[in-house]
Order: structure tokens, then sequence, then C-alpha cells
């Protein structure tokens, strides 16, 4: 540690920034000390947490992860969260992968009508069509089912993931493309076989974003979802903490076991979220 | 190069000219018919869930309609309603705004300061950027639940404070009329700011180092580094934020419905929350949809008043 300060200072000019690192460390530490005294929570029982509700654990009581595994009913939930991740972010990719490529390389007439087209309906609130969406959906019979709020996620998600993908395709040089036509390919074996393989980055990029926004998201699975077998992790929880939220060492339990794999995924891939959540621009 | 490439691709141009059995279809396979194909299951998808309810919106909202049944057409009625006798409207119209208030400047002011401390450091500069950032990857429901408990009047951060001598914190903020929003607003920001810091950061490391060692040299301070480069530098940014955020504050639901379903007694309802009640609460699909396209409406003209104060010759 001292070891650290000293080379800090060591330059004149870097003494000066010792009030920057000084507000810099608050910040981070109003930034992750909630999620430090979540963690202590999720290891003490209730009694202790009466005592000592924001303190560092004196005895670890892990049997809470387990517990909470079960009273939240975790195994559902984490299924039916992963089908919505899994079947959107297949979705998006190929369908607004395909969307994208025919606006980069192919010439689509009309191309820039679609543009607009999905400017506007990008930047349509949900709050407009959700409720004619919602007797829509339930006269189809896809109301509380999965497969139904996969496709509206799809719509939702799209536009975002277009403007992405385009926008790097159009800067991808089209000499391999190009090759493989003279061999004789055609457009559909074009995309799979060539640009595929070669755009992804992007496409890594945007199914992460999708992914996070998914997994997270809050309003349309509540209203899409009412069945309890079919609630997400986030509904779950939120039914979960409503009917719990007396007992903190439960609820903080449950709360890292819903965090964990976003953070494991976020730190192992943060720039390439970073990225494609900066490019995104949106609110979550 | 893509000129090139198109032009190998399609060698036959306009067959107008000559004559040809060939059938439109044919024709325009390559030209037309494909590309098409490629946009085309991504653009039905999108016009039965996007286009086609919020055209649906539209009419809903001029009648009366339970979301069962037929509904029955009643004009211009749910608008006369909201703006001349729904008291909920105009209490949760005043809450965007104020929640308008807040977002534009609390965490555009934070978030600015934080991102020049941390623009002018190297020594783990990473490791501040990816802790400020990992809030804003935190599901809602999750970070409403941390907050609901910090916020205790009775465990959270505000007793701890009354033991150490430093009273005036252990109130139930979330359960108070004239605090539950602003408290929303304080959790909402906790998880937002950090993503508009790494925004602004990354703008300003586009900003041409130059230009502060030229500033330096003729004795700057760095206030005056601050005002006269690095904010014109990252001015598009900061703009185009301000847009997003003044949009999102016209549509914001889920920290205030799951913190306190826009109590106590609707002091915290804002447009969101009161469109999620009358439809699936009251059951007032009609009025719920006017509602929505009011709100859409607000959305709709910020994004106006920015395209007229830019013709208006405003360097937004």
């Amino acid at each position: 540690m001292r070891q650290l300060f000293r080379q800090m200072f060591r330059q004149g000019r870097e003494i000066s920034l010792a009030p920057n690192y000084i507000l810099l460390i608050l910040l981070v530490a109003f930034a992750l000390g909630p999620l430090v005294v979540l963690g202590f929570n999720s290891v003490k029982d209730a009694a202790s947490i009466g005592r000592n509700p924001l303190g560092p654990p004196t005895e670890f009581r892990w049997q809470n992860y387990p517990r909470a595994w079960d009273v939240g009913n975790f195994s559902t939930t984490t299924r039916n969260s992963l089908i919505l991740v899994v079947g959107t972010v297949t979705g998006v990719l190929s369908l607004a992968g395909m969307a994208a490529y025919s606006l980069a390389r192919l010439k689509l007439p009309g191309g820039g009508l679609l543009m607009l087209y999905l400017l506007v309906g990008s930047s349509l609130p949900v709050q407009l069509f959700l409720v004619p969406l919602f007797f829509l959906w339930r006269n189809l019979g896809l109301v509380n089912n999965l497969f139904g709020l996969i496709i509206i996620y799809i719509a939702v998600q799209s536009p975002f993931s277009i403007f992405l993908l385009r926008s790097y395709l159009v800067g991808l040089p089209s000499d391999f493309e190009d090759a493989a036509r003279v061999d004789g390919a055609n457009e559909w074996q074009v995309f799979t076989r060539v640009v595929l393989p070669l755009s992804w980055p992007a496409f890594l990029t945007v199914g992460l974003v999708v992914a996070l926004a998914v997994w997270n998201e809050f309003l349309l699975a509540t209203v899409f979802l009412t069945q309890q077998d079919l609630f997400t992790v986030v509904t779950s929880y939120y039914n979960f903490t409503s009917r719990f939220s007396r007992d903190w060492s439960l609820t903080s339990a449950a709360a890292v076991m819903m965090i964990a794999p976003i953070l494991v995924v976020f730190l192992s891939l943060q720039r390439r979220f970073i990225a494609g959540l900066t490019q995104g621009g949106v609110k979550g | 190069m893509a000129d090139i490439a198109s032009a190998s691709r399609t060698p036959t141009s306009v067959s107008g000219s000559r004559p040809t059995t060939r059938t439109w279809w044919q024709r325009n396979y390559r030209k037309v018919v494909v590309p098409w194909l490629f946009v085309l299951p991504i653009m039905l998808i999108n016009i039965v869930v996007v286009i086609g309810p919020s055209v649906g919106a539209f009419y809903y909202s001029l009648t009366d309609w339970s979301g069962v049944g037929p509904a029955e057409f009643i004009g211009l009625k749910n608008f006369r309603n909201i703006l001349f006798s729904d008291i909920d409207y105009r209490r949760a119209f005043l809450n965007n705004l104020s929640w308008l208030a807040f977002f534009l400047t609390v965490p555009f002011l934070v978030s600015l300061f934080a991102a020049s401390m941390l623009a002018r450091i190297r020594r783990g500069s990473m490791f501040i950027r990816t802790s400020l950032f990992i809030p804003y990857v935190l599901p809602a429901v999750i970070t409403a639940s941390i907050w609901r408990n910090l916020l205790s009047p009775t465990l959270g951060i505000g007793p701890l404070l009354a033991n150490m001598g430093i009273p005036g914190l252990d109130k139930a903020f979330l359960g108070q009329p004239n605090t539950a929003l602003v408290a929303i607003a304080f959790v909402d920001n906790w998880h937002f700011w950090g993503f508009l810091m790494v925004l602004f950061l990354a703008a300003m490391q586009n900003i041409p180092p130059e230009l502060y060692e030229a500033a330096r040299m003729d004795g700057a301070t760095r206030w005056q580094e601050f005002r006269f480069i690095t904010l014109p530098g990252i001015q598009p940014t900061i703009v185009f934020m301000l847009l997003i955020v003044s949009i999102w504050s016209f549509l914001v639901f889920d920290y205030i419905w799951i913190l306190t379903q826009g109590g106590p007694a609707g002091a915290s309802d804002v447009l969101g929350t009161l469109v999620y009640k009358q439809a699936f609460m009251r059951f007032e699909a009609g009025y719920a949809s006017a509602i929505g396209l009011t709100m859409s409406f607000l959305a709709g003209l910020i994004i106006g008043l920015f395209q007229y104060l830019r013709r208006r010759g405003w360097e937004i």
C-alpha cells in the first residue's frame, strides 16, 4: 500500500492529483459500498442483521443461499430467464443481422426509408403500444407464453441492433464477399459463410447488450408473464421481496445469486459491454 | 469501392430498354427481391408488435374500453378528462417535470465532475471507471431492494449516522409523500450516473491533448481548461444525452413502480405508473391508451424543441 502511494506521488505533477484520487475513491465507495453491504447481509442471519445491519458479518451463514434458491424458486425462474435471453438474442442476431446485411451491402431499394422507419419505431415509447399490444397478445393466446414475450423483445431490441450491425458492416471490406460471389455463392451463402464469421465482434457486442437488457427487463415481463411458473428472475424477485420484505438475509442472498452471473460476464467482457451500451445510448 | 462491388454484382442494369420474356420477379430478383427478403422477417415482427398497436392506441384513446369486448367510441372525452378534470394526471405530470428537473441537473453535474477528475489520472483509472459503471448493469429490482434497506429508518444508513451524532437522516424517505419521489430519483441516479460518466469520459478522451498543452502554456487554470476546452469538446455528447434524458423522464416507470408503486397515496405517481394502473388494475384500457399517447406526445415535443433550437442557430 505504502509502495503504491510512493509510486503515485513520485513525480511532482502527480502530487497535484491527490484530490482527484480522494474524490474518485469516495465516488467508488458510493458505487460499490451498497454492493458490499449486500454481500455482508447475504451471509448473516436475521438476528445479526437487526444488531448490525451494515457491518461485516461475524459468522457466515452460507445456508441462506440454498434456502433463497428454494424459496425464490430460482430453478424455474432462471430457466425462464435463460429461455428469454437465448431466444431473444438468437432472434435479434439472425433477423437484425440479415436486415443490417441487406442495408449495408445489398443496396436495398428504399433502404433510407427503412432506416427512417426504424428510427421512428425505436423512439416510440413502450407505453404507447403497451396496452393495445397486451390485448392483441391476449387474443392471440401469447400472454403467459415465453415465446410471445420473445417476439416482443426481438421487436423492441432490433432497431438499435440493426443500426449497430449495419455501421459495422459498412466499415468491413467487401473483398471476401465479392470473391465468394464470383465463386457462385448466393446471397444467403455469402451472409452465413462469409459475413457472419468476419463480423462476430459486432454480433457479440449486440448479443451482450441484448442479453443484459432482457435479463434485467421489468415492465414487459411483469405485464406479459403473470403466471407464477413463468416468472423471470427479475419479476420473481420483485414478488419475493414484497413477500419477504422483513427477511433481509434471504432477499440479500437471492440478490447476490441474481447479479453474480451479470457481474462475471460484465467484468470478463467489459470493454465490449461498455462499447455496446454507450453506442446504444439508451437509458435502461 | 462499394460502388464497384455493386456494379459487378448487377451487370444487367435497367432491363426495360430491351424486350424480354422474363417476368418482373426474375428481372428484379437480385436487386429488389433478395434485399427485401432479408429485411422482411424483422419488419413483419416490428409491424405486428410496435407499429400496429401504436396505430391501435390512437383509435382506443378515443374509446371507452375495458380491454374485453367491444370498445365504445366516445370521441375526445378521454383527452378532455386528462386536460380538465383528472387530478391524478395533473399530479403525475408535475412529478414527471420534477423528475426531469432532477435528472437534467444532478447526474450531469456529478458525472461531469467525476469524468473530468478521472480524465486526468492514469494509474487505477480502469478500475475506477469499471467500478463506477457497475451499478448501471444491475437490474432495477436489485438496486431498489438494496436501497430500500439502506434507506430504512430503523436499520439503514440514517440511524447509523444518528448514532454517530448526525441526526435528521433516519426518516422513512420512501414512505413520506413529500420525500418519496426524490428518494426514488436518488436511487435511480445511483444506478444511472456512472453510465453518463463513462460516456463523458470517452468524449473527453477524444479531445486533442495539444489543446490542453497550449492552454497550460498560456497559464490557464484548471477551471479555465474545463470551461473553454473540455466543455466545448464534449458538447455534442452532453446535448445528445440531455435530449435522451429529457425524453426518458416522461417515460419513467421501473424504479417508481418497484419502490413505491406511485405511493404513498399517489404522491410519487408518474404518467408511466398511471398507464399501468389504468390499464391493468382499473381496466380502463381506452383511458390508459390516451395517457400513453400524451406521453409519446410529450416525448415528441422534446425532440421538436431540440430541432427548433438547432434551427434557430443554437449549437446543439
